[in-house]
């Protein structure tokens, strides 16, 4: 295709490098350092997108991320991408792309015809109808169907993204945001003040607003001295085509930059996208401004451009949109837009709602042949698929015709209302904006923050030499902030002719729509372009009185399109507080949400995807079991061995295999994802008799105990044995799944509620493994493998501890049991755990030793009725569980008061009983328990929480908490499962199924 | 009279190019005195002046909202709608709002948008088939819908799902019933609705204070000035402690930021509400197309509508973990409310150590599904001057008992 707007000459586009891109089956050609919309408009195409709801025919609006007409579907395949902003879209060889939200394609879209529904279709009209003849949702989801069709902009991909994405924290004194004018210049200033310094810019090039200014004028050459000076410092760090898109509390920033989007596929093992997360001690916002659009009739049509936008087009791309053009303003900045439109070969009317307007302004455009029209404005947009022509009349004071109108022809319509500077990061911070009469924006109250500066057009200021001067300001004073060090020299340059003409901010005429006498207008004119909102709806709304601004937007929903309201913001404001007869700050300003545009969900999560979604904690052993075939299971974010299937085993036959050979023979298990906490200090003793509910402070040294921790409401929050090490120094364990919680715990009560005990707590989980060693052979096991210690029922009885060494290593052997086997853990230090380990299986051979899984050793704890994690389920007492009797009397413990409420201490609540279910199939847990008696009364009496088969009892067994449990052993009781819609009885017995005396661990 | 809303009214107007259309609501001067005060313009505050007036015969009733209706956490939230609770008192309560649901459009005459789209909850481990299969059994045991999937199932429903994800997904459980509603319009409606039956909406004005005689409240202090009332009703969710400070009390409410997002706004892809507590995602997509995605509440309390973005990137990661192709996707808004936490994380419906004063709050992270059966249940307890038989359990005495309706215990969040 040829280049039919493209300029001869001029432009930072590469001419050297020719390219060629797709939209919509045409081959669009385009140099490199185009953007997939100058490259649409250089090939002369208008249509290139159709509206949201009434399917109009759109063109490209602007040239930046403001963008709310020229969204478009990227690529194809697994890198679809829709909704991208084809203003920022950097052109690529090969880069295809497609209109999106139409059918059969945006030049012809069937959907078009929404356009007859128009006048039923305004705003909110969804919550007038649609609710049928009857009562009930189907005739609303019927419709809803359609409506939901109808909706959604672009086609997601449906396959999973295939590039990868990262995270990297950043750290600086001062953040720069925006390299325009003022942020170079502010970057420049903090760096040879001496502070550390990012410079972030969202576009591939430096320089902003300076980038649509003439090619090789006096702002070029400032810009690249700038360029060079920054290039010299190594105390600034450079980040391009990175957006800042959110600011948080303590002065985070998120950014996100664009490493490799500008290609096809990412070069090998980099990311297409990294996200930053920047702590920083001072920020400067030099985030520019947003020229504001107007409103008038069908001012939506391809071919009506943001003036500034066309100007960029014009200087930065070598693009001239239309020969014929009316730019229509209400402010100076359109001023310097007509000429270098003139100067690139178009012919100009411009229309200034303003009546007078100063000399030095007009009169350089009238001798360049410019026709000026003060006071006028446009009234409509002529041409249905293009512009074709602007209908032209005189203003008065609020922007409604006077007098008659004339149309002049033009293929294309330019429009400024001003300018909206970029405060967003302000006010995510939460800091005030203030409206400033005079630009007609809000802006940062100054002063308001003391690690946030602004700069440059963000604070409306329009002239270039003033943004330079105020980012060097700004960025002394940020670094200054940082470094204490004042009278610094720093080095920006200036332009010798400020750039009169751009000053929007000097004098704008607050006209914003331009309507006939009565108010209407001459077909839609939109305020918000993306969502389709016509003055007619602001008007709607106001008439049913949703006129707060946060009202507004969501009955119209303006400005909640993709673009956020970047352009439609105070144009809609605006219309409301003439309304509404009043002041645009009365009516309100809604606040900024992050993010600034919309970034890819991917660049957030990073790398923590797939196997990297959450940190894999292996225990020491873990290749032993891997290599023995053991099949894991997940336990937070622990890989646990749960059985061990021989010989093609199911998980039913490997568990009951397993514990029953634990109960003949001995088997290990790898309980190495206990939490593990080192309590140490002179108050160790007194901290624990607080937190735990039995007594600890005689505890001796080489003993242990079990123990039980309350919320302060009085609801079971973990167990575990306790050992004690030394004088001051003792070794808790925790439940897997609490291990980080109760250390959180055990902290927030050392730092918040006891600051006066001297106790420190460590985690030590990853320091040791632990195994615990179960079966009537364990100590004929042990003594054979373990030196230097006596490991007699006299010498080494219950809960207590011997230090020993194992193959030369040293280890503590405790003697507990979980099984109800007797039972020893043995923790070794993690590097050695696996030469441990191998030497017990080594040793084991003779004796039949059998590694155990989690499954198995569930079964053991269930048939000897200790309670874990189904039963501690964060509402249950120590009644409820059997565990009263831990309880100290005397003294005060964490829940301890809390614990005697009322209904806590009922007695009918439901508590731990055992249940031996009859036939030959287990329970599922949730399942509940009916009376067999009372079942027709439908109140059940309790739920299974734990069920296994018992290979020692030989038949399916459950926990369960039962209401009155404690008297109804020897009960009949149905278990009902109410989903599988089976039921089973049941008969209720003591928890304790198993070798209730203990005979066996005590052994 | 009121226009009715209907697709004839629509046309009719349509004609008149839209300019006969009344005020949704009147923005009336308050009085000086008022039967009943609702301080809260949330939905819940307007459900409970609606039903005074519908259905308690008590019309002289004025809501005080200090910014505009519904912007709240009415006008936050993710709008998941389900019953599906494990305790009776819970699922009493907010089936009760299901069934309000299903003709709330009707009976306000205003599209409420309430589509039960089917909600399914995703269990990553054996815990989580347990915690599903046990709230099963005892919805089926309340009447309400409950049906197991597998993940075969699971991927039907959800066809770009990634099953085999770092926690893979065992199964499921589905409450056909369940979906979502469109928040402002359940605010927006109840309004009309109430203000056409005589209750005056106040907007912009704050309470700041309680007249309290020998024990009872009498009246409230406002930004708009003294306004006296028989009983006075507090819906002020996040802000429910500071009222309850105002009137000489504690409650035992948290109140932290509760974060949400949109993605920009794409095709149908995701027909129903996906919910996993155990990697913590949340998503739907709204009828405009966007994707909603809930989050966790923030580890801190904090009455900032902001939040940590370390919360955000938690979400997104398990987002992407779950359902990988939504890695390009964009994230167009993110945003936050406060949410009132209880520590059973069940709601407070109550009479206060005032007399006369009434309390609705503690839905922390999940009332919006309740707003319906909220506003009726506390409409009736406030004009009976005794808790609704619904509401009782979810008095502020069951702190002081340990009569907690835990519902929070297992999962942390309960949207
Ligand atoms: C991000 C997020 C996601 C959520 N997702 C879901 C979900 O998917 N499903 C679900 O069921 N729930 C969800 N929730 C919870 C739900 O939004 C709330 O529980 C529910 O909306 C509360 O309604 P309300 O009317 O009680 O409170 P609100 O809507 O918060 O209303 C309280 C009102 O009181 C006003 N107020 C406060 N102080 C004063 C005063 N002094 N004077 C006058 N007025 C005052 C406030 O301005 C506010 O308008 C979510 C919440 C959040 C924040």
């Amino acid at each position: 295709m040829k280049q039919p707007n493209r300029l001869e000459h001029g432009g930072r586009i590469d001419r050297d490098r020719a390219i060629e891109m797709q939209f919509d089956g045409q081959t669009l050609s385009a140099f490199e350092g185009d953007t997939l919309a100058s490259a649409m408009l250089a090939n002369g195409l208008k249509i290139v997108a159709r509206g949201f709801k009434y399917h109009r025919p759109r063109g490209v609006f602007s040239a930046g991320v403001e963008e709310p007409n020229a969204l478009v579907h990227l690529r194809s395949g697994a890198r679809h991408e829709p909704n991208a902003r084809a203003t920022v879209v950097e052109a690529y060889d090969g880069l295809q792309s497609t209109g999106q939200n139409a059918w059969p394609g945006v030049r012809f879209d069937i959907s078009a015809v929404n356009q007859l529904l128009a006048p039923f279709i305004g705003a909110g009209f969804y919550y007038k109808t649609f609710m049928g003849p009857v009562k009930g949702t189907a005739f609303w989801m019927f419709c809803e169907k359609f409506i939901r069709r109808a909706a959604g902009m672009g086609r997601a991909q449906t396959v999973a993204d295939p590039d990868e994405y990262e995270k990297v924290n950043a750290f600086c004194d001062v953040l720069v945001i925006g390299g325009g004018p003022a942020g170079l210049a502010a970057a420049i200033a903090a760096g040879q003040c001496g502070a550390r310094v990012i410079l972030l810019e969202q576009d591939a090039c430096l320089g902003g607003s300076m980038l649509s200014l003439p090619v090789g004028g006096e702002s070029d050459a400032c810009l690249k001295a700038m360029e060079a000076t920054l290039k010299g410092m190594d105390n600034v760090r450079i980040l391009k085509r990175t957006t800042v898109f959110g600011a948080y509390d303590q002065d985070v920033y998120g950014a996100v930059e664009r490493v490799w989007d500008h290609v096809e596929v990412p070069p090998a093992h980099q990311p297409r996208q990294r996200y930053w997360q920047i702590r920083t001690k001072q920020a400067v916002m030099a985030t520019g401004a947003i020229e504001r659009p107007l409103v008038f009739a069908n001012n939506d049509r391809p071919g009506v451009m943001l003036a500034n936008a066309v100007r960029s087009y014009v200087n930065r791309y070598a693009v001239l949109p239309g020969k014929k053009i009316v730019l229509a303003t209400n402010n100076d900045s359109a001023y310097a837009v007509a000429a270098d439109l003139v100067r690139a070969g178009a012919e100009v009317s411009l229309l200034d709602a303003r009546v007078s307007v100063p000399a030095e302004l007009f009169k350089p455009l009238e001798a360049l042949g410019v026709q000026l029209y003060p006071g006028y404005g446009i009234l409509a947009a002529k041409g249905s698929r293009g512009v074709s022509g602007a209908k032209i009349v005189l203003l008065d004071e609020n922007g409604c015709a006077r007098g008659p109108s004339k149309t002049i022809r033009c293929d294309l319509i330019a429009v400024s209302g001003g300018w909206t500077p970029v405060v967003h990061l302000w006010s995510q911070r939460g800091q005030k904006l203030q409206f400033d009469e005079q630009s007609a924006s809000f802006l940062p109250l100054k002063s308001a923050s003391s690690t946030l500066k602004t700069a440059g057009s963000a604070n409306a200021c329009g002239d270039l030499n003033q943004a330079l001067l105020q980012g060097e300001v700004a960025g002394q004073e940020a670094a200054k902030a940082v470094t204490g060090v004042v009278g610094v020299q720093v080095n920006v340059p200036r332009l010798k002719e400020a750039i009169y003409a751009d000053d929007w901010a000097r004098d704008l005429l607050m006209i914003w729509s331009v309507t006939r006498e009565d108010g209407s207008t001459d077909g839609k004119a939109f305020v918000d372009v993306q969502h389709d909102v016509a003055l007619s709806d602001i008007d709607l709304a106001h008439r049913e009185g949703f006129v707060s601004v946060e009202h507004l937007k969501r009955y119209t929903t303006t400005g909640m399109a993709t673009d956020q309201g970047k352009l439609s913001n105070i144009n809609a404001l605006a219309r409301m507080a003439q309304l509404q007869a009043l002041s645009i700050p009365k009516v309100g300003t809604t606040t900024f949400r992050p993010p600034y545009t919309p970034i890819a969900i991917g660049a957030i999560a990073g790398r923590e995807q797939g196997i990297h979604f959450r940190p894999t904690r292996l225990t020491p052993v873990h290749d032993w079991h891997v290599d023995n075939a053991a099949v894991m299971i997940e336990a937070g974010a622990w890989k646990r061995p749960w059985y061990y299937p021989e010989g093609g085993e199911t998980i039913n036959q490997a568990y009951v295999r397993e514990a029953a050979h634990v109960r003949k023979h001995v088997g290990v298990v790898d309980a190495s994802t206990l939490g593990k906490i080192a309590v140490q200090g002179p108050d160790a003793a007194e901290f624990l008799n607080r937190v735990y509910v039995n007594a600890w402070k005689k505890l001796k040294i080489g003993r242990l105990r079990y123990g039980v921790m309350l919320r302060d409401d009085g609801i079971v929050l973990d167990d575990g044995a306790t050992a004690r090490l030394g004088e001051n120094d003792y070794f808790m364990t925790t439940t897997t799944a609490n291990a980080a919680k109760i250390l959180g715990y055990l902290e927030h009560l050392l730092q918040t509620a006891w600051t006066d005990l001297k106790v420190h707590v460590t985690s030590v989980s990853d320091q040791y493994a632990a195994f615990a060693v179960a079966g009537p052979s364990a100590r004929d096991l042990l003594d054979a493998v373990c030196s230097g210690a006596d490991l007699s029922n006299e010498a080494l009885p219950n809960n207590q501890f011997v230090k020993a060494t194992i193959a030369g290593v040293p280890v503590r052997i405790n003697r507990m049991s979980y099984s109800g086997e007797l039972a020893y853990e043995v923790y070794v230090a993690s590097g050695y755990a696996h030469a441990v380990w191998k030497n017990l299986f080594k040793a084991g051979a003779s004796f039949d030793i059998k590694p155990y899984g989690t499954e198995s050793m569930g079964a053991l704890r269930i048939e000897k009725g200790h309670v874990a994690g189904p039963e501690i389920d964060g509402r249950t007492t120590l009644g409820d569980l059997g565990l009263a009797g831990f309880a100290s009397r005397v003294k005060p413990f964490s829940g301890s008061v809390l614990r005697h409420r009322e209904k806590l201490d009922m007695a009918s609540r439901p508590t731990l009983v055992g249940l031996e279910i009859d036939g030959d199939t287990g329970g599922m847990a949730g399942s509940l328990i009916y009376d067999q008696r009372a079942q027709q009364m439908g109140e059940e009496q309790g739920f299974l929480t734990s069920t296994t088969y018992s290979p020692a009892l030989k038949k399916y067994i459950s926990l369960a908490l039962l209401r009155d449990g404690h008297e109804r052993f020897g009960e009949s009781v149905d278990i009902v499962n109410h989903v599988g819609d089976t039921v089973q009885t049941a008969k209720v017995v003591s928890p304790h199924f198993f070798d209730p005396e203990g005979a066996r661990q005590n052994a | 009279m009121k226009n009715k809303y209907s697709i004839f009214s629509l046309a009719r107007n349509a004609l008149s190019y839209h300019q006969r259309w009344q005020t949704a609501w009147r923005s009336p001067e308050p009085k000086k005195q008022y039967d009943v005060i609702i301080i809260g313009g949330g939905g819940h505050g307007l459900a409970t002046a609606y039903y005074l007036a519908k259905e308690c015969g008590i019309t002289n009733v004025a809501i005080l909202e200090k910014s505009w209706i519904g912007g709240g956490n009415t006008g936050r939230n993710t709008t998941i709608v389900r019953s599906n609770y494990l305790w009776d008192e819970s699922a009493a309560i907010y089936d009760h709002a299901m069934d309000l649901w299903s003709d709330l459009s009707q009976e306000l005459n205003y599209n409420v948008m309430f589509s039960p789209r089917g909600l399914l909850h995703l269990a990553h481990s054996v815990h989580d088939m347990q915690e599903i299969s046990r709230r099963g059994h005892s919805n089926h045991l309340n009447g309400i819908d409950a049906e197991f999937l597998n993940p075969e199932q699971i991927k039907k429903m959800l066809p770009f799902i990634e099953l085999d994800c770092r926690y893979p997904v065992m199964g499921g459980i589905l409450q056909k019933r369940g979906g979502t509603a469109r928040h402002d319009a359940v605010a927006w409606g109840y309004a009309r609705a109430a203000d056409a039956l005589g209750v005056d909406i106040i907007q912009n004005c704050e309470v700041t204070g309680f007249n309290i005689r020998d024990g009872a409240v009498c009246g409230v202090q406002t930004s708009r000035g003294q306004i006296s009332a028989k009983k006075v009703g507090v819906v002020t969710a996040g802000h429910c402690s500071v009222l309850a400070e105002m009137a000489g009390f504690r409650l035992p409410i948290e109140s932290f930021p509760l974060q949400a997002m949109v993605s920009e706004p794409v095709k149908p892809i995701v027909d129903c509400v996906a919910m996993s507590n155990g990697v913590h995602a949340y998503i739907s997509q709204s009828d405009k197309g966007e994707l909603v995605i809930g989050a966790s509440s923030d580890t801190y309390t904090s009455y900032t509508q902001t939040g940590g973005f370390d919360v955000i990137e938690e979400t997104i990661g398990a987002i992407v973990e779950l359902y990988p192709l939504f890695s390009r996707m964009k994230m167009m808004r993110q945003w936050g409310g406060i949410v009132d936490v209880t520590v059973d994380r069940s709601p407070i419906l109550s009479k206060t150590p005032v007399d006369n004063l009434f309390f609705n709050c503690g839905w922390g992270t999940g009332g919006f599904k309740a707003t319906p059966g909220s506003g009726h249940v506390f409409a009736h307890s406030i004009a009976n001057g005794e808790m609704h038989p619904i509401a009782a359990p979810f008095s502020i005495d069951r702190f002081h008992t340990g009569g907690l309706i835990d519902e929070g215990a297992a999962a942390a969040v309960a949207h």
